[in-house]
């Protein structure tokens, strides 16, 4: 391990790697500020960029700096404005509103910062431990393993939508695994549902996709109803924290990177879920005096969910640099880019690119580090972003919407599959259908299909499933995760019917 | 029919098409030393198809009940949100698709950024012109320059 993170060292110390964290942490701060604009966006828009640097260890350390960066700057707006920019920040507006307008918006500021560092260094450690030991395990796994592991991530992502969305993940899910079909596969070497459209020969574009997935639709929800914008940075005096206020947050921070990062490694949770559970645990758990400050102001409240979503980030990447498998919609623009660059990332990454895998981790301590030093002193000047007129910012983020599929493919056909997609995915957003299972379907297709195809031969049919038991135990698994939350709620259904009804007897 | 259950009903359409080609048209072209192998082209698909088929009728047939939440937008009230202006910025961008190869980058990127400034309710001309343009020749310059991509600054009648 020392070796592996001397060489990440000496990787993501040099000087361009370097300049990738700050610009990557900046850009990231400052569209993350966006409402609206979440990471996934971000990312989508960034990846061009990332890819036509040809280098793998800088692309990904400049992504994942963007991603720390955007999911700070949702916080500061949420913080700031009540309007949070990303799903995970959500949580911290609880506290951090309140406190900005008790004009300690400063403060609120540094716990925030402080606690998203404390998470996301915490989270680095942990994945710096666990990665290495999954990735050995993994190397254990053969094709059918793997495919069934994919099917396990896949319905775990189904499975944490939330009730009432398992079937609409399922779907979403389905569409992304039918859409990696389209267009002449490696395996096969045959054009397949293109309809003799040549553009559709190499399938649909992954930065295509994901620009229409959701940059667009969050661009257009922007257009359809504005959002206020303007931060109140005259607020934003005072940065500093008490001695006794460091020690009442330390053991918070303590308690969610932990609960943090192991959230953030099930597929599908992630840093929203991570924040939303940080922030009820320690409300449960505080004294009674304190409980009744969370949703006040209460420092505690607004440390638990910005740890808990920093280190659920951080989880994030264990499946992702282990297993290559993505388990949210941000890690999976993530492998798209890394596929783009011809880096697979598995279990073998550690072993054939070393540089990658831990330049990446000694990036997350900079990133963090960037983030502390860099940007929080920069909040006040960073915060006049808010302040663009939207008639500017729009045309730009979709100028730049289209620029990202256009630069991704060189051709102008995908503009117009972009505008389809990106008007399908709205509608689909309307509908609440969630949108990040099909990117993750559509990235795993391939990977997918062709695990399948190799089990398939090896085994000279579907016998692989009931031959190999730890295949058969993963698909278990999967299909109890499918099962279950539908079960559960209808057991939910079926107490609240007979509940009443129970009641209705006594009275009678 | 609530807006979920439609899209379900156009995904099952879709599920159909597909399950369709893939059942029934893709095998018949194969070369026959493939049909010996355990796995076609066309396997993955078939599996697909079911799966899709069966989830869509699943929300069709509402064995899954969930509350539709109400998104940051309603769409039963879309006419009361600026529908307008998102009409016509998705145009300006299919024109902007069509118009890019053959006007080339710098005029037609500004067009889209001064026009869609102008949809969206801009008026003042002397900032918003400088600051397309400038933009433009900005984003043309680290594209072409600094990521080497090639993108043709004007139309082909001048050169570009």
């Amino acid at each position: 391990m020392l070796e592996g993170l001397l060489i990440g060292l000496t990787t993501a110390l040099s000087f361009q790697n370097l300049a990738m964290v700050v610009a990557g942490c900046l850009i990231g701060t400052f569209i993350g500020m966006l409402p609206g604009l979440g990471p996934m966006s971000i990312i989508a828009i960034m990846i061009p960029v990332a890819i036509s640097m040809g280098d793998p260890s800088a692309a990904l350390i400049l992504l994942a700096g963007v991603y720390y960066g955007a999911i700070f700057g949702g916080s500061t707006s949420s913080i700031l404005l009540n309007a949070p920019g990303v799903a995970g920040t959500v949580a911290s507006s609880f506290d951090g509103y309140p406190m900005a307008r008790q004009g300690k918006a400063g403060k609120a500021l540094t716990i925030a910062a402080i606690a998203s560092f404390a998470g996301g260094t915490i989270g680095a450690l942990l994945l710096m431990i666990f990665a290495p030991a999954l990735s050995s395990v993994a190397l254990l796994f053969h094709s059918a393993e793997y495919f069934a592991l994919m099917v396990v991530g896949l319905s775990a992502i189904a499975a944490f939508a939330g009730t009432g969305q398992v079937a609409k993940a399922m779907i979403m899910t389905i569409l992304g695994l039918i859409m990696a079909t389209v267009g002449e596969g490696a395996l096969f070497n045959l054009p397949r549902f293109t309809m003799g459209v040549m553009d559709l020969q190499s399938g649909f574009g992954f930065i295509t996709l994901a620009m229409a997935m959701f940059a667009l639709p969050e661009a257009l929800f922007l257009v359809l109803k504005p959002k206020k914008l303007e931060g109140d940075d005259d607020e934003i005096k005072d940065l500093r924290i008490t001695g006794a206020e460091a020690k009442a947050i330390a053991p918070v921070i303590g308690r969610q990177s932990l609960q943090g990062f192991f959230i953030g490694v099930l597929p599908g949770a992630g840093a929203t879920i991570a924040s939303f559970l940080g922030y009820a645990v320690e409300r449960n758990i505080a004294p009674k005096a304190e409980q009744e400050e969370f949703g006040k102001g209460s420092i505690k409240g607004l440390a638990a969910p910005e740890t808990a979503n920093n280190a659920a980030c951080t989880g994030s990447f264990v499946p992702l640099l282990t297993l290559g498998i993505p388990g949210s919609g941000t890690t999976a623009i993530l492998l798209g880019a890394l596929i783009a660059l011809n880096v697979s990332p598995g279990p073998r990454l550690m072993i054939d690119e070393p540089q990658i895998f831990w330049a990446v981790i000694m990036s997350m301590f900079i990133g963090n580090l960037v983030l502390l030093i860099l940007n929080l002193p920069l909040i006040p000047y960073i915060a006049k972003v808010l302040a663009v007129p939207r008639n500017y910012l729009i045309p730009f983020i979709l100028f730049f919407t289209l620029m990202g599929a256009y630069i991704g493919q060189n051709n102008a056909t995908e503009l117009l599959l972009l505008v389809g997609f990106g008007i399908c995915a709205t509608a689909l957003k309307f509908a609440d259908y969630p949108l990040a299972p099909l990117l993750i379907g559509f990235i795993l297709g391939g990977m997918m299909e062709d695990n399948f195809a190799r089990s398939m031969q090896l085994y000279d049919g579907i016998s692989f499933i009931w031959e190999r038991p730890m295949t058969l135990g993963l698909l278990v698994i999967a299909a109890i995760l499918v099962v279950l939350p539908s079960f559960r709620a209808r057991r939910v259904e079926a107490q609240a019917v007979d509940s009443p009804g129970r009641s209705g007897a006594s009275e009678t | 029919m609530a807006l979920d259950r439609w899209i379900a009903l156009i995904l099952l359409g879709v599920c159909l098409a597909y399950g369709y080609a893939a059942w029934f048209t893709m095998d018949g072209n194969l070369a026959p030393f493939m049909k010996r192998n355990p796995i076609w082209p066309s396997t993955f698909p078939k599996v697909l198809s079911v799966f899709g088929i069966v989830a869509t009728l699943f929300i069709l047939l509402g064995f899954e009940k969930g509350t539709l939440k109400v998104a940051d937008i309603d769409y039963r009230r879309l006419t009361e949100y600026h529908l307008g202006q998102a009409l016509l910025l998705l145009a300006l961008m299919v024109a902007y698709a069509l118009c890019l190869r053959t006007l080339g980058f710098i005029p037609s990127t500004s067009a889209f950024l001064i026009l869609g400034s102008f949809i969206l309710g801009e008026r003042k001309w002397l900032v918003l012109i400088p600051v397309a343009l400038i933009a433009t020749v900005f984003v043309w310059y680290l594209v072409q320059e600094v990521l080497g991509i090639y993108m043709r600054p004007l139309p082909g009648f001048f050169g570009g």
